[in-house]
């Protein structure tokens, strides 16, 4: 922050003194009241500042993430409960599930079936406690033309009350969990990081807001708290992690967490579930026995610009039956396909 | 060490001294530095909402003037250079003006980044998980505030043996000049490495930046330098020759040809192989899909920079004013084509092909008037004292001998008009 000396310009007004003579003791002393006053004055838009938005000692000598000890998480989660209550009135569970041993996700979505409802986008929002004024919205639907798969001539802004056009066909992008993840890589504080079961998450409480890992991102799939996010009281999801969903602050991160706090102990991501097309696949790609495996290994596979190498674990894949279109080809560019 | 503490109150001392041109000069800059203070408290108060940038354009104005200052502060290792590993001694005695230059914008650079954060409550984060060597911001907090510390260094010995009347021994100070070379250098490596590194931004992913970068910061920076030396020799007593202007010229006669000539690789290879990677460069130069914000901008830019490198090669530039015009129209023709040229075009289209523009915001815009006006007062205030200490007039011998418990007097300091 710029903060010159607020005498060195106000002593413009006076002739030079001599020597310390009473007048010149006036004029000086003057001068730095004028200088200090003009300080304060442009210092004015500090008396808007709430108690909320400076971080309490606590939080500022918060650890990261995997740093802190069985005790300190405990304590980080009872001050997040507490943080819930004052900001919200709600009586949050929020918890810490760990990765699971031997598990990976995956995700599959079927473009031959989706409809771009945006069903997906809106049930994200709700279940992930994201803003709601300004709306953050971690899925982005493309309305992309018949005939190509070029992201440059989507639509992003389409009705979705006219879904689906019959000349159009839809790819909805989100955070796509990459195994070599280039906003990991950038991110000076370590704020981000890989979990074992291939989860990019966010230590919102360690991010330093310098938005490098949404310039890096070739997906687009992080968002940034431009401001205080606002959630009514009402919409608040009372089922939070500390890793995924539980409310965000003003200046940081955030992006999709396959729903950790809920696969993580069995459930599917709300994306999924309120899919009315059943275009959303998820699981364990380790497990033979499950359908993303299945997927995998026996449909025709396209992922979103592969050849930047990041290795995602979020794919499109096509029905070669039963397709949403009456051709039987998928209009995926057959050179790029796998 | 008692003696420091005298050396950097008579600094502190010396800053106030001066005219009226002087006082209302600073007064200025401490006026629209105050104006970048309030609006920065605004921003810190409702977060970036109040600036342009968005979730698709998600850095603009200061990430742009960031960039094209650490070029500026590249430059005083062109002043450097020459007379330390060529001998040319024209350069010997403004050398320093260049280092003062550097001390200064790094500071602005430091202070760009800093509002440009999110949570800058969290800035020590970076000291417990410094993600280095992976993350390429880190290597540039290592890079700046080397650079930093070297140039402080460097300048504050020569002042402070200037002050106590002794001659600065090599050992202190030339090893260090060799390592602000290379430090010049790397520091705008590792900027351009910043955005070259990131494979999803196409219009940055390319090796020719980092040079590209080099050949406008020695443009720019020793451009800047001649307009700043024809100020300081104006109005202090300090001896300037025009030979020195001359060298520098021709320092930026090369950087803008071999600049216009990189310039020329980049837009050729854009633009001839048309692949789908030029969007962003078409946005930049043509416009994409009715969106044009900063077409008549660049184009003002190379404009103004093909100008510029005209004007120099002609021998009519060997004369000030010529100069003086060619070195603006380079200064401004590059902080627009390394600031918002270089920078917001990455971002437009989007990953995902959205196109949405930027455009800074009255706060956003006083913040950064604010930190260039700080940097002006810092550079003003280091010059202003180092002048009358290197010419010897103001020494530790001359402030404690005289019987006078004011030796100070302003008279005795005050620059006159040379």
């Amino acid at each position: 922050m710029a903060q010159p000396d607020p005498n060195s310009g106000s002593n413009a007004a006076k002739p030079e003194a001599p020597e310390m003579s009473r007048r010149g003791f006036f004029v000086k002393g003057t001068a730095v009241a004028a200088g200090v006053s003009a300080l304060a004055a442009a210092m004015s838009p500090l008396r808007h500042l709430t108690a909320d938005d400076l971080p309490g000692l606590e939080e500022f000598l918060q650890k990261h993430y995997k740093e802190m000890t069985p005790e300190d998480k405990e304590r980080a989660l009872a001050r997040l409960r507490d943080l819930v209550q004052r900001r919200f009135g709600v009586a949050a569970q929020i918890a810490d599930p760990p990765p699971l041993d031997g598990v990976e996700f995956v995700y599959g979505l079927n473009i031959s079936r989706c409809i771009g409802c945006r069903r997906c986008v809106h049930a994200c929002v709700q279940e992930n406690n994201q803003s709601r004024s300004p709306e953050i919205q971690y899925i982005r639907v493309l309305e992309m033309e018949k005939g190509s798969i070029d992201v440059e001539s989507a639509d992003h802004h389409y009705d979705s009350a006219q879904v689906p056009r019959p000349d159009k066909w839809y790819m909805p992008v989100q955070c796509h969990q990459c195994a070599k993840p280039p906003c990991v890589k950038v991110c000076p504080v370590e704020a981000t990081w890989q979990e074992p079961d291939g989860i990019t998450v966010i230590d919102y409480d360690w991010c330093i807001g310098c938005r490098y890992c949404e310039a890096a991102c070739p997906y687009w799939a992080r968002r940034f708290n431009f401001t205080e996010p606002q959630i009514p009281a009402g919409d608040v999801n009372p089922n939070m992690s500390y890793l995924s969903n539980r409310p965000r602050r003003k200046g940081v991160m955030e992006k999709c967490t396959f729903c950790l706090h809920r696969t993580r102990v069995g459930q599917l991501p709300a994306c999924l579930e309120v899919c009315p097309t059943g275009s959303r696949k998820f699981g364990n790609v380790l497990d033979p026995n499950s359908e993303v495996h299945y997927i995998l290994k026996h449909k025709r596979v396209y992922v979103l610009k592969e050849e930047i190498g990041t290795l995602p674990r979020f794919f499109y894949y096509f029905d070669e039956r039963g397709s949403r279109y009456r051709e039987p080809a998928a209009p995926a560019n057959p050179r790029e396909a796998l | 060490m008692k003696r420091y503490g005298t050396f950097l109150w008579d600094c502190f001392r010396l800053s106030f001294v001066g005219d009226w041109r002087y006082h209302l000069w600073m007064t200025c800059l401490t006026l629209v530095a105050l104006g970048g203070v309030y609006a920065y408290c605004h921003q810190f108060v409702h977060g970036l909402v109040t600036t342009g940038m968005t979730d698709q354009v998600s850095w603009g104005l200061y990430i742009a003037n960031f960039t094209y200052l650490v070029g500026l502060a590249a430059a005083a290792a062109m002043l450097v250079i020459p007379v330390y590993v060529y001998r040319n001694l024209h350069l010997h005695d403004v050398v320093i003006f260049g280092e003062l230059l550097a001390v200064s914008v790094i500071l602005m650079c430091l202070l760009f980044v800093t509002v440009d954060l999110g949570r800058p409550d969290r800035f020590m984060h970076l000291f417990w998980r410094f993600n280095f060597p992976l993350s390429m911001l880190t290597w540039d907090v290592i890079a700046l505030n080397g650079y930093l510390l070297l140039n402080l260094h460097i300048c504050g010995y020569l002042i402070y043996c200037a002050y106590c009347g002794r001659t600065p021994r090599k050992a202190f100070y030339i090893p260090f000049v060799f390592i602000a070379i290379a430090w010049a250098i790397s520091i705008h490596t590792v900027t351009a490495f910043l955005y070259v590194g990131l494979g999803g931004r196409p219009f940055w992913n390319s090796a020719i930046i980092a040079p590209r970068f080099l050949a406008s910061a020695f443009a720019a920076g020793p451009a800047f330098i001649i307009l700043t030396l024809q100020v300081v020799r104006h109005y202090t007593r300090h001896h300037v020759s025009d030979d020195a202007l001359l060298t520098l010229r021709r320092i930026v006669q090369v950087a803008t040809i071999i600049n216009m000539f990189l310039l020329g690789c980049e837009v050729f290879t854009e633009f001839y192989a048309d692949t789908r990677h030029v969007a962003s460069a078409h946005y930049l130069f043509f416009g994409l899909h009715g969106q044009n914000a900063l077409v008549p901008w660049i184009w003002a830019a190379i404009g103004m920079n093909l100008i510029a490198t005209a004007l120099l090669m002609l021998p009519a530039s060997r004369g000030l004013r010529t100069l003086n015009i060619a070195c603006v129209l380079a200064i401004v023709g590059i902080w627009i084509e390394k600031g918002m040229g270089l920078i917001v075009p990455a971002f437009v289209p989007t990953p995902l092909g959205e196109v949405v523009e930027y455009l800074p915001t009255l706060h956003e815009t006083m913040v950064c008037l604010g930190i260039w006006a700080f940097g002006l007062l810092v550079y003003t205030i280091l010059v202003r004292v180092s002048v009358p200490v290197l010419a010897g007039e103001v020494t530790h011998a001359r402030r404690w001998s005289v019987p006078n418990p004011r030796p100070l007097s302003p008279s005795s300091l005050r620059t006159t008009h040379s």
